[in-house]
């Protein structure tokens, strides 16, 4: 197995310039946050937080500081409503998978209702839920920007729907919902309703107030605010009612049973600090440098449209581009051979051979979605960073062209 | 994005995706065929030069245009240089496993590529045999499973976009 890749590694060689840009998928963890984590593997802290002894106290105040941090940036008055998870995929299981285990009795007649253009990590418990249960699972539709139309999602929402599930801001194509007019509709057409969503990527990209929104469940990563892969959270109003989809040994956690993993916690806070620090500054900077890659992208390279929208509703770290002609995931290559890390959302890089679902959503035909390169950049990306890519990206799309079968 | 797979791509692969041989179209091509569409995600135009030499037909030469990821840009190159002076009838025996082994074992995820490679020879090698007006005798009547698999789908796609079409969510 590791034979294949190692002789594949070699065979690509290491580029003389590196940049990455699949924050999507996966992040480089900064020194500093990689520093923060590292006493607690073996100085400090590495005990159990839930056993009485120094070292397991040591590890339970890192959590409970944790918790705290991340409750004040989000407006979150009781910090022990937040639960850790091991990811954000496990934050968005437990949120969907463990209200309608919960309420699973309730099964036949009740509707779920999530966004077409959702992370899998909800759309498929929610199907799972329905499989298991009978729940009505209901993907509310998108526009061609990704947005869902308050005025229209008032009649998907009726007596009967017991959760609702939208993100505020979309893993790939930055579509910043109007979360606030979203939540207000589903709670005016049903209060008992509950709101999930997934704020991983829109967590320390743009302000939450989760008290003020009346958000009842709210899903955050830390791999997506340059935290370690690892951890993840699930903001649970007081009063909603999970039952955990694992079983085991119950730790701080009452809704995620085994032992927290303390030192990402630790990382996850440090990532939390460096992100809220120059919140505002932060933001402008890597909208600037987003802004200069997708307007020379669009400048230099013919036949290329842009996924999502435009402008102040589309996040500041998010660029998506369709390169009509070229298959994505051989973009993915050649830039990889140049040093630049994207990712796509083609059909030859999935597993199932279909597309993104979220670019489906939004009216991409099959070859406008394969065609797809995703890009997320942040304050570590540098000016000369973009300068290098927009230097290569022309040369690389056209030599594929050239190639290609598509005229 | 969609659910992701390990894709270790051979050596090879990445080779001749870098350097990919017989590119582009050909001009005095006897036979220009394809397999594949850019809504399948996959797309191999195969050009060949057909002559016939003491009776025999060989493919003197072929180039190749792909639409498609690096193992089917790889798969199209190295099936133009497999078939270059060959008779026809041993081109026609050379199937989506052998092309697959070249390429140093495609992941199975991507055996569609080799099959969508092969699917458009065998369908330029029809293609060739109908236009002089003539049936070797190892030409099989029935398609081949490459060939197959190709018009499934490609078939596919069409029926989605027919349906799409039907519910007016595509232009």
């Amino acid at each position: 197995m590791s034979r294949k890749v190692k002789e594949l590694l070699e065979s690509h060689g290491t580029p003389q310039k590196e940049i990455y840009f699949d924050l999507e998928n996966s992040g480089f963890i900064p020194d500093e946050v990689v520093e923060a984590m590292m006493p607690y593997f073996n100085k400090k802290g590495f005990g159990h937080p839930s056993i009485t002894h120094r070292i397991g106290w040591e590890s339970l105040e890192i959590v409970y500081e944790t918790k705290e941090l991340i409750a004040k940036t989000l407006g979150i008055r009781n910090p022990e409503n937040i639960v850790f998870t091991h990811s954000g995929t496990e934050a968005n299981n437990l949120a969907i998978l463990g209200f309608l285990l919960k309420n699973r009795d309730k099964g036949k007649g009740k509707k779920v209702v999530v966004s077409a253009i959702e992370h899998l990590s909800v759309i498929f418990p929610a199907r799972f839920a329905s499989e298991l249960f009978g729940f009505k699972v209901v993907l509310v539709p998108v526009d061609r920007e990704g947005f869902v139309d308050p005025e229209m999602l008032k009649y998907y929402i009726d007596k009967d729907t017991i959760l609702v599930s939208i993100q505020t801001v979309n893993h790939e194509i930055g579509t910043i919902q109007k979360i606030k007019d979203l939540i207000d509709i589903v709670k005016s057409a049903n209060p008992n309703a509950v709101f999930h969503t997934d704020a991983a990527d829109a967590y320390s990209w743009i302000p939450i107030d989760v008290e003020k929104l009346n958000i009842d469940m709210l899903t955050i990563s830390g791999h997506k605010v340059h935290g370690p892969r690892g951890v993840g959270a699930l903001y649970v109003k007081e009063g909603v009612e999970l039952e955990s989809p694992l079983k085991g040994q119950l730790s701080v956690e009452k809704l995620w049973p085994g032992v927290e993993n303390v030192p990402l916690i630790a990382g996850f806070k440090k990532a939390v600090e460096i992100m809220f620090s120059n919140f505002n500054y932060r933001v402008n900077y890597v909208k600037n440098l987003r802004d200069k890659l997708m307007k020379g992208i669009l400048d230099r390279v013919p036949e290329v449209l842009v996924n999502g929208p435009v402008g102040g509703m589309r996040v500041d770290n998010n660029a998506n581009m369709s390169f009509l002609r070229v298959e994505g995931e051989a973009l993915t290559v050649e830039l990889s051979l140049h040093g630049i890390y994207v990712s796509s959302g083609s059909a030859c890089s999935s597993r199932v051979l279909e597309p993104s679902h979220v670019l489906l959503a939004i009216g991409r035909k099959h070859e406008e979605a394969h065609g797809s390169i995703l890009f997320k950049l942040s304050h570590y990306h540098r000016e000369e960073d973009i300068d290098y890519t927009l230097d290569v990206i022309p040369k690389a799309v056209e030599r594929l062209r050239k190639i290609s079968a598509w005229r | 994005m969609s659910t992701r797979i390990p894709l270790p791509y051979s050596p090879k692969v990445l080779e001749i995706f870098r350097n990919p041989k017989n590119l582009g179209p050909l001009e005095d091509a006897t036979i220009v065929e394809s397999a594949g569409s850019p809504a399948c995600g996959d797309m191999i135009r195969l050009y060949l030069k057909i002559v016939n030499i003491d009776g025999q037909d060989i493919v003197e030469r072929a180039t190749f245009e792909s639409y498609g990821c690096a193992a089917n840009i790889a798969a199209a190159s190295i099936l133009t240089e497999m078939i270059k002076g060959k008779r026809v009838e041993d081109a026609w025996r050379i199937s989506w496993k052998m092309l697959s082994d070249e390429l140093g074992g495609l992941p199975p995820i991507k055996y569609h590529c080799s099959i969508l490679a092969v699917g458009a020879l065998k369908r330029g090698v029809r293609a060739y045999y109908k236009k002089i007006g003539k049936h070797p005798e190892w030409l099989p009547k029935d398609l081949t499973i490459e060939e197959k698999q190709v018009f499934e789908e490609e078939e596919m796609m069409e029926r989605y976009y027919k349906s799409m079409k039907a519910l007016g969510e595509v232009r």
